[in-house]
């Protein structure tokens, strides 16, 4: 049976088409993106009072690991507030391109068109974010420059090379997309080769070109589609479908082989085990040496992190895939192998976020409620819910759903694994897989210890 | 084997792990009494332990400010104020690891400030390992042609 094309939804169709909706939802995002600066620099100093904390590092990240990612993939991406000020610019409108596009429309250069800065960027984040995700003016500080760079970035250089290439949240969300159960393609690849003015890339009156950057008819995989739909708009042909796949995903139909690609899903894996021990373990020392940027403790702790992400544990996967190649036979190369085989730890990646981020959202979600009424703890009380309590919920059953998202994870990665090493092993992918998921297998123990232990 | 019947013997694999016995801990009904000295950065001690059974008592110090300490899964809470020590007494009926958390804004870090008491058998633990290994070697066999 084929995959349902959600295009073929008339109001579905009317819905995507049209820019009003996706307009709307940025512009509420934006504002509340805003808020969340002038709140990081002028509300309350106590995080859990103030919306720059509560607002981003509660009620965003929690929409984002358990909803947007898993069921939209880079849907957040389509309306992001940091990505939309962007497009204006490079349109020189907000909705439909102005007369004359502003900016200078350089090319991102070649040797940067990867995940690398991305990888760095997070990294910087991940060994900050003990303070970053405590004290409001540091939110608000990192999200200023995000929107500074995002701005400055669009006006030199052409399409989201922000997005694609410097944002540390657009990377992950890249690597999660590819396991979405929606994918926009074209709808005859046939079409597309014939279509001689490529107005999905190049852009005409009825929108701009691809902003990503992606030539839809070429479109394989989930990870640089930014769902801005602009594809949607400018295909005369009405050749681009939005299709609910279910559960098949990216990682076996279009595997990536980068290493930059393999080093992203090796620093989210590993960051979700470092921010469970950090945020959710009981160890003092560890959280205060986390906090303390710039001291001494801190910069011992952050040399392990950045050791542990893109080394240590790189570098025992790379074992592991050196031990399945040789007993496979395999005739890929070390390199390839390590490449291609870490895209099976996606789903695992993506679960221990979603099993942390659970604790986060069931544990501290009930400050979103005071937050709402007084967003910069100044005393207000708009929603009438200043004084609501806090109230963790469902904290018996916790551990439980985050064992569940565990083990579905890696039950995931285990086929991933196999089904990529029958494409590079053949007859011997067991032997192949075997380690990679022996490997997974352990993180995954070491991510229960940490949440249910 | 066709692909459901792996299903099938998968699943039944993994009610077996769900419903077989795990072995409790020793005799239990005693008394253990706990004091947790609170700062904003965490609890001393960190862990406390007790046998399934067991009449809990906790006497939370506050070392520097006001500080909450919560008990998931037991949803019991107390506060404690520098000099006034909070107390907490209940029976330690449900076995696993449960979370303490400081219920009163503290500081920076109070949403992180987590201690764990552990009661008896870690079942969860052990019955979710048990369930990887079928989930790991599941995969594998699933995908196999």
């Amino acid at each position: 049976m084929s995959e349902p094309d959600v295009l073929r939804v008339p109001w579905v169709h009317r819905l995507v088409r049209s820019r009003w909706p996706q307009l709307l939802v940025t512009l509420v995002l934006l504002a509340g993106f805003l808020v969340a600066i002038v709140a990081g620099f002028a509300g309350s100093p106590v995080g859990n009072r103030n919306f720059a904390i509560v607002g981003v590092w509660i009620a965003w990240w929690a929409v984002l690991m358990l909803v947007a990612v898993p069921l939209l993939g880079r849907g957040w991406c389509g309306v992001c507030p940091l990505g939309a000020p962007a497009d204006w610019i490079q349109r020189g409108a907000i909705l439909t391109p102005g007369p004359r596009a502003l900016g200078l429309g350089r090319r991102w250069p070649a040797q940067l068109r990867n995940l690398w800065l991305q990888n760095a960027g997070f990294l910087t984040l991940a060994i900050a974010s003990a303070a970053i995700l405590t004290r409001p003016r540091l939110t608000a500080l990192v999200l200023l420059a995000l929107l500074a760079a995002a701005l400055i970035v669009s006006f030199v250089f052409e399409r989201r090379a922000f997005c694609r290439h410097l944002c540390p949240v657009g990377g992950f969300i890249g690597l999660y997309a590819q396991l979405a159960p929606i994918e926009l393609r074209v709808r005859d690849k046939r079409r597309c080769a014939a279509h001689r003015d490529k107005t999905c890339y190049t852009g005409c009156a009825a929108g701009s070109g691809c902003p990503w950057g992606v030539y839809p008819g070429a479109l394989d995989r989930n990870a640089a589609c930014g769902m801005c739909f602009e594809c949607v708009r400018t295909c005369p042909y009405d050749n681009v479908a939005i299709r609910w796949r279910g559960l098949r995903n990216d990682l076996v139909t279009a595997p990536g082989h980068r290493l930059d690609e393999a080093f992203k899903a090796f620093i989210m894996l590993g960051s979700a085990l470092v921010y469970t021990a950090v945020f959710l373990g009981p160890w003092g020392d560890l959280k205060a040496a986390a906090l303390g940027v710039g001291s001494r403790a801190w910069v011992a702790y952050a040399g392990v992190v950045i050791a542990f992400l893109v080394g240590v544990l790189p570098g025992a996967f790379f074992l592991a895939g050196e031990l399945g190649r040789r007993f496979s036979h395999s005739p890929l190369t070390p390199r390839r192998t390590f490449a291609s085989h870490a895209a099976a730890l996606v789903p695992l990646g993506l679960a221990a976020w979603v099993a942390f981020t659970l604790s986060l959202l069931l544990v501290n979600g009930s400050y979103a409620l005071v937050v709402a009424s007084d967003p910069f703890g100044w005393g207000w009380n708009l929603l009438g819910t200043r004084n609501a309590g806090w109230t963790p919920a469902l904290t018996g059953a916790l551990p439980i759903l985050q064992a569940v998202v565990l083990i579905i994870g890696l039950g995931a990665t285990a086929l991933a694994a196999m089904r990529i090493a029958r494409g590079t092993a053949g007859a011997t992918a067991g032997r192949q897989a075997a380690p990679v998921v022996l490997f997974a297998f352990v993180v995954t123990v070491a991510m229960l210890r940490l949440l249910v232990g | 084997m066709q692909r459901s019947w792996r299903v099938g013997l998968l699943a039944l694999g993994a009610v077996a792990v769900l419903i077989v016995p795990v072995p409790g801990g020793a005799p239990a009904g005693g008394e253990r009494s706990f004091r947790i000295e609170a700062t904003s950065t965490g609890f001393t001690p960190a862990v406390i332990r007790a046998r399934a059974g067991d009449r809990v008592t906790i006497e939370l110090v506050a070392m520097d400010v006001v500080h909450g300490l919560f008990v998931d899964g037991y949803e019991l809470s107390t506060t404690a104020e520098p000099g006034r020590p909070g107390r907490l007494a209940f029976v330690a009926d449900r076995t696993g690891a449960f979370r303490l958390r400081c219920s009163v804004t503290c500081g920076s870090l109070h949403p992180f400030v987590v201690g764990v008491l552990k009661v008896g058998p870690q079942t969860l633990l052990w019955r979710a390992a048990m369930l990887a290994v079928i989930a790991a070697l599941g995969g594998l066999w699933l995908a196999r042609r």
